[in-house]
């Protein structure tokens, strides 16, 4: 068989026999080929839609939810429909002791972030409006903040001593900093207060509500500042890797309720957005995706493969007289059939091949189009290699396969019948 | 060389049965040359293809070189006819994309001998029935005589012990046949056993011993004088 393999009259036999039907192999060599192409194609761009999900998330933890207070709905414990609610600083510990899924919780409070009036913020003659977030370290855990070299974002001192930093946006430093000039250490001012510029954060374009203007303050400057005492907007939490997000915001709600006095049934009072719940949709998706991509592809191979057989079926037949002479020679059954299944699985493999290569330039060509934008969910189309290799044995086993029919029925002729023939 | 004794071969046709070979015994020792003769239907090619393993009889013995050849599967066969035998057809059954020197080449290559000897030794049979220039060259490139040479060439290549020659000048003028002829009576001075199937007067005259066969049995089985083909080529 190797023998076979290596000889250079076994090829010269599989190239005159592929001359011979040069158009009609080519057309059954699209049809493997076309197989491998949309099955490259397919899973490659599910790949990237994964990746470019990934991509959108990677800054956000992936299992974090958002609680903030609303207004009741049902009356409760002698209070009426209708009461404002308000989430406390003291909410975050009694959280993190009622439910055992978070592992971390921030408090955050903001002026602008939500309608509002956003700060004033100046330096010199130059001035504007940004969003002013009051936060706690532990925020990074649950959204990563991208500080440029020579920064840091706030930490415990910062809060302990309720100093006067800010960390701002890339768009702030550009409006109120010259390009020459450098923000970390410079003072700017936040409605009529100064505080001193600690980091600039990149802009990441993530997670959905903050952008490149806003500006971070420590959570006790803040209430120091705006005067909010206890009050907290919202808390950004993240549960355990491992937790059930959508139970944990159960929990979560459940336990303001009691503590907030508020009707178990009452669904109104805190509202909340589940980002966790929702990457896991994203990620049920994109597997979805996968999995067809694999089933069609192996579907088109395989129609492609048959199509192989089929030739070579026509073309043993037309080489009846041929292979009846090599028997005469002296070609035993085994070499027959040994040269038909190499002839079949040089064509796969050929064919295979070629669908490879483009199926890979169509997904670079993809990813050269889609590299700089950032709103498409779309990020290096890729091809795990075992997958690669999986299509290629497969072919190899079907195209082996399938070359057993035409070459039983190359060696199920007699010699002396296929010399006869004319 | 070749020893048969009692063959009896039929094909069956549907609801009858055809009795082509009716019990044959025949003897041919080494280096002789013999023409088989008979009319069509008579069995000739049938007994060629028997001596030649391309079909089974279905009683009787055969013995070639000493070695009884029965209960062959399609691999012995297959291995037995390219040890034993060369090959010439009426239709010269070359392979159309190959060159002559590769026709030639490929019984070796069921030998399982090296590439470049499997070269050599063509290229050198292929001078010897004076086809050397022509190596390179197509079987459509060539005209029937030269086609049957290469063929030749072919059978004689894997040095068997015997050449069965199935109408080898049905195809071809007279002329050209006798210049065939001249090629085998020299391959058979050389002490190669020729079975020749003809119904040719005067090819079978060039043989050594001409065997009738009529309705499947020998009728007649008698020596000859060799009438030399070389007088008959300038």
């Amino acid at each position: 068989m190797f023998r076979t393999l290596f000889d250079r009259d076994t090829w010269q036999e599989i190239f005159g026999s592929i001359q011979k039907n040069r158009l009609r192999t080519i057309v059954t060599v699209i049809g493997v080929l076309w197989g491998i192409f949309i099955y490259i194609t397919l899973s490659g761009a599910s790949k990237g839609l994964d990746n470019g999900f990934e991509r959108q998330f990677e800054q956000v933890a992936i299992n974090s939810l958002f609680v903030w207070a609303q207004s009741t709905s049902l009356p409760y414990d002698g209070f009426r429909t209708g009461r404002r609610m308000q989430l406390k600083l003291d909410d975050q510990a009694y959280l993190m002791q009622r439910v055992p899924q978070l592992q971390y919780v921030a408090p955050r409070i903001s002026r602008g972030a939500f309608g509002g009036q956003a700060a004033n913020v100046g330096r010199g003659t130059k001035s504007g409006n940004y969003t002013i977030y009051g936060d706690f370290p532990i925020l990074v855990k649950i959204a990563a903040k991208d500080i440029y070299e020579g920064g840091r974002f706030i930490n415990q001192a910062d809060i302990d001593n309720q100093r006067k930093v800010c960390v701002i946006g890339e768009r702030t430093q550009k409006e109120l900093f010259e390009k020459s000039e450098e923000p970390v250490g410079a003072f700017i001012e936040i409605d009529n207060m100064y505080f001193q510029v600690i980091g600039v954060h990149r802009f990441t374009g993530n997670g959905g509500f903050e952008n490149d203007s806003d500006v971070y303050i420590p959570f006790t400057t803040f209430r120091k500042a705006y005067n909010t005492g206890d009050k907290v907007d919202w808390f950004a939490m993240a549960a355990y890797d491992n937790a059930d997000v959508v139970l944990a915001e159960k929990n979560i709600k459940a336990a303001l309720k009691v503590k907030h006095r508020v009707h178990p049934d009452d669904e109104r009072a805190f509202g909340s957005f589940n980002l966790g719940e929702i990457f896991n949709k994203v990620k049920g998706f994109s597997s979805g995706m996968n999995l067809l991509s694999l089933v069609v592809g192996i579907a088109t191979i395989l129609a492609g493969v048959i199509g192989i057989g089929n030739i070579l079926l026509i073309s043993v037949r037309e080489r009846t007289k041929e292979l009846g002479i090599r028997r005469a020679l002296g070609a035993t059954p085994s070499e027959v059939r040994a040269q038909i299944i190499i002839e079949s699985v040089f064509l796969t493999l050929i064919a295979g091949v070629m669908g490879i290569v483009l199926g890979s330039f169509v997904l670079a060509t993809i990813n050269y189009l889609t590299v700089d934008s950032t709103s498409l969910p779309y990020t290096n189309p890729t091809v795990p290699i075992k997958f690669i290799l999986g299509a290629l044995a497969l072919m190899v086993g079907l195209g082996t396969l399938i070359g057993l029919i035409p070459a039983q029925r190359a060696v199920s002729i007699k010699p002396i019948d296929a010399l006869r023939e004319e | 060389m070749i020893d048969i004794s009692d063959l009896h071969k039929s094909y069956k046709m549907g609801q009858n049965s055809l009795h082509v070979l009716k019990g044959i015994d025949f003897k041919a020792d080494e280096g002789e040359m013999v023409a088989i003769m008979g009319s069509s239907g008579s069995g000739k090619s049938t007994l060629l293809n028997i001596l030649g393993m391309l079909d089974e009889a279905d009683a009787g013995t055969y013995i070639l070189d000493g070695k009884e050849i029965k209960d062959l599967d399609e691999t012995k066969a297959a291995i037995y006819r390219n040890k034993f035998l060369g090959f010439v057809f009426q239709s010269f059954n070359l392979i159309a994309y190959k060159t002559a020197l590769e026709n030639v080449m490929l019984p070796l290559y069921y030998q399982k001998v090296s590439r470049k000897e499997r070269q050599t030794r063509a290229q050198k049979f292929l001078e010897q029935v004076g086809l050397g220039p022509w190596a390179t060259h197509r079987p459509n490139e060539l005209s029937g005589g030269q086609k049957q040479r290469v063929a030749i060439a072919r059978a004689l290549v894997s040095k068997p012990k015997v050449l069965l020659a199935d109408e080898p000048t049905g195809a071809l003028d007279s002329k050209t046949s006798y210049e065939l002829m001249d090629v085998l009576q020299t391959i058979n001075n050389q002490g190669i056993t020729l079975l020749i199937v003809t119904h040719e007067e005067d090819i079978a005259n060039m043989c050594k011993r001409i065997v009738h066969l009529r309705d499947g049995i020998i009728v007649s089985d008698k020596k000859v004088t060799q009438v030399k083909a070389s007088q008959y080529v300038e």
